[in-house]
């Protein structure tokens, strides 16, 4: 199997984040940078599906060269190659990002596309949907369990109050969600072997963004909260409040 | 309490390549998915966490600065010392176990072993599928290891060995034991199997230290080895001095985890802790311990990062060495004093962790060389007068 991998490079979940100067975006000063979290279950998901089937793994991520660390993370997990789409930044606008990587993908020939099904940092969850319209290939988002018979693919996807289950023809595009499978660790075999991989690096022309971000804001600080009373002469003070003050009930 | 995220106030890490980074997060993710969940319990209980031991092997954390072809990591020394970190973040007894399987057991065979048992035992070692472990001191012979009473005599088909081992780590789960013995009066090395006849390993129990670490007694009674299994380029003593030479390096990295763990782990209490309606690193009695602990373990990690880059080089000298271990382990046991400090009676509480490094780093400060003999070692360097023969 040909499977390509999109991954992106996010702060650490433990970052804390700080408002960059432009008030347009997060500071990248002192961040920490990793691959982002559900990226690791695609690349999971991929290297299982080749250590069973054969095949190979490609890594393909967007942006500068200050990327490549996380392109050889995943590398070190197991797959075999990597392609780096040059770009002076991450695009604000992820249509940008899906032709970009659309462009890209079309000329690998792959039988499965996966993505993340999100990315913690803008939390856009659309670029794997984006992908799949450009391409015109059948998508499932969302996806905690995947499993191939010859050229039939069928998934299960995380829905409201349960899971839905898909069948879609190969070639498809997948992205996936916690609970599909374990990601292994990094071992130092895998490490030393990445850092002998080439990652290809390619141009593409970017679109120009349809989508331009104003302002981002931290959220309000959370308020101390309050001791309407005890026991049960409390209770109406309290529905009065949750329904007024509180406005949730 | 939020992820570990390292200690770094000098921008240490833009001194290290991507690959060594990225060496030490990997470490980092495993020990607080698979280690710090289980570790205090087994501490509690004294028990070793077997368990983790073919994780560490898939992982190749084991004799990880070793070539290739043997099966091993082969990545440089840097990278090794900072596992060695963050494996003892997590316990000084899992660190220990590593430190012996790769510095005591896999360099001695690298060293100075027969092609055939590089290739027998190393792949194995590696891997986690055996275990070993290394005699030395004996209940005289501590820090003169030179008077050892054990003995090897070639009786024409075998050597027999007799005599006895002591505070040797891994020592009721090793399959295999790199034991130094005295053949006609020269320090050599020798391979015993578990199992052979004449040879026991009985735990030594009850210990208020490493507790999830297994300490044994090595006892040799007309035990009967193989001709193949001395180790041949053994010569003397200073095989076996070597050989400490690399635990006591990882060791120097060691303790910084160690120290790592307690400096975060008070300074998160400090700063939720109320006392007198303000947090208590609010006082200025905790931030100076604070700042001990954060000025201790900045010069720790650049006294490590060169002897690592030293050691890379080839231009380590142990004296050297002595240095840093005398130095990071008195400090990481200073450090882990002080926490337990600011912990209060929290601290003794199985809650929190800095107690049991603190335990654990008594040990660290006296085990492969006690720190006064280190002190020693760098005193004859300096001044060209030996003090302790």
């Amino acid at each position: 199997m040909n499977i390509a991998v999109c991954v992106k490079q996010v702060p650490d979940t433990e970052t804390r984040p700080k408002i960059d100067p432009s008030g347009k975006k997060m500071s990248e000063e002192g961040v920490k940078w990793i691959l982002n979290p559900y990226d690791e279950f695609a690349v999971e998901e991929a290297l299982q599906l080749v250590e069973k089937n054969g095949g190979e793994v490609t890594v393909i991520s967007l942006g500068p060269a200050a990327v490549e660390p996380t392109i050889r993370a995943a590398l070190a997990m197991g797959a075999q190659k990597a392609i780096r789409i040059e770009a002076e930044e991450n695009p604000a606008d992820p249509l940008v990002t899906a032709k970009a990587l659309a462009e890209v993908l079309k000329q690998g020939n792959y039988d499965l596309i996966f993505f993340g099904k999100q990315a913690i940092d803008d939390d856009y969850a659309q670029v794997p949907q984006m992908v799949a319209t450009a391409l015109d290939l059948p998508c499932a988002t969302v996806v905690v369990k995947l499993d191939i018979e010859g050229e039939k693919l069928t998934v299960e996807r995380e829905i409201e109050g349960g899971k839905e289950k898909l069948s879609l023809s190969m070639p498809a595009v997948i992205s996936a969600q916690k609970g599909l499978n374990e990601p292994r660790y990094r071992s130092l075999k895998g490490i030393m072997k990445a850092k002998k991989i080439p990652i290809e690096t390619v141009q593409v022309e970017l679109a120009s963004g349809q989508l331009e971000i104003e302002k981002v804001k931290f959220p309000p600080e959370k308020q101390p909260g309050k001791i309407v009373g005890k026991g049960a002469d409390a209770v109406p003070e309290l529905v009065r409040l949750l329904h007024e003050e509180a406005k949730v009930i | 309490m939020g992820k570990f995220q390292g200690v770094d106030f000098y921008d240490i890490d833009s001194l290290l390549s991507e690959e060594e980074k990225l060496i030490r997060d990997s470490v980092r993710e495993w020990v607080e998915a698979e280690v710090l969940p289980i570790i205090e319990e087994h501490y509690q209980q004294a028990k070793f966490p077997l368990h983790l031991v073919p994780q560490m092997g898939e992982m190749g954390l084991l004799g990880s600065n070793l070539p290739e072809e043997y099966g091993c990591a082969e990545i440089n020394n840097v990278a090794y010392g900072l596992i060695m970190q963050e494996l003892e973040r997590g316990d000084s007894g899992l660190r220990s176990f590593a430190s012996v399987q790769g510095a005591l057991v896999m360099y001695p065979i690298f060293t100075w072993g027969s092609e055939e048992q590089k290739r027998y035992w190393l792949p194995r070692l590696a891997s986690g599928e055996k275990i070993g472990c290394f005699g030395l001191t004996e209940p005289d012979y501590g820090s003169n290891p030179g008077g050892m009473k054990t003995t090897a005599v070639d009786d024409g088909d075998a050597y027999i060995l007799n005599g006895a081992k002591m505070w040797i780590t891994n020592g009721s789960i090793a399959d295999v034991a790199v034991v130094w013995a005295k053949l006609d009066g020269v320090v050599r090395g020798f391979l015993v199997e578990k199992g052979t006849p004449g040879f026991s390993a009985p735990e030594i129990k009850n210990k208020h230290s490493l507790r999830a670490s297994v300490t044994s007694e090595l006892v040799f009674q007309d035990c009967q080895i193989p001709k193949e299994n001395i180790l041949p380029g053994t010569s003397g003593l200073k095989n076996a001095l070597s050989c400490l030479t690399q635990a006591r390096y990882g060791i120097a990295w060691g303790a910084l985890g160690a120290a790592m763990a307690c400096y975060d782990e008070a300074l998160n209490y400090s700063q939720t802790r109320i006392q007198f309606d303000r947090p208590i690193a609010s006082f200025q009695l905790i931030q100076d311990k604070l700042v001990y602990m954060l000025n201790e373990i900045t010069k720790g990690q650049l006294l490590v990062l060169q002897l690592g880059r030293l050691k890379d080089q080839g231009k380590m000298h142990f004296a050297q060495v002595s240095l840093a271990k005398r130095n990071n382990v008195y400090h990481a046991l200073e450090i882990a004093r002080l926490a337990r400090d600011i912990l209060a009676a929290n601290g003794i509480s199985s809650e929190y962790q800095s107690m049991r490094h603190m335990c654990n780093l008594e040990s660290v400060k006296t085990y492969e060389g006690t720190h006064d003999i280190h002190t020693l070692i760098v005193g004859e360097k300096i001044t060209g007068i030996s003090a302790f023969v």
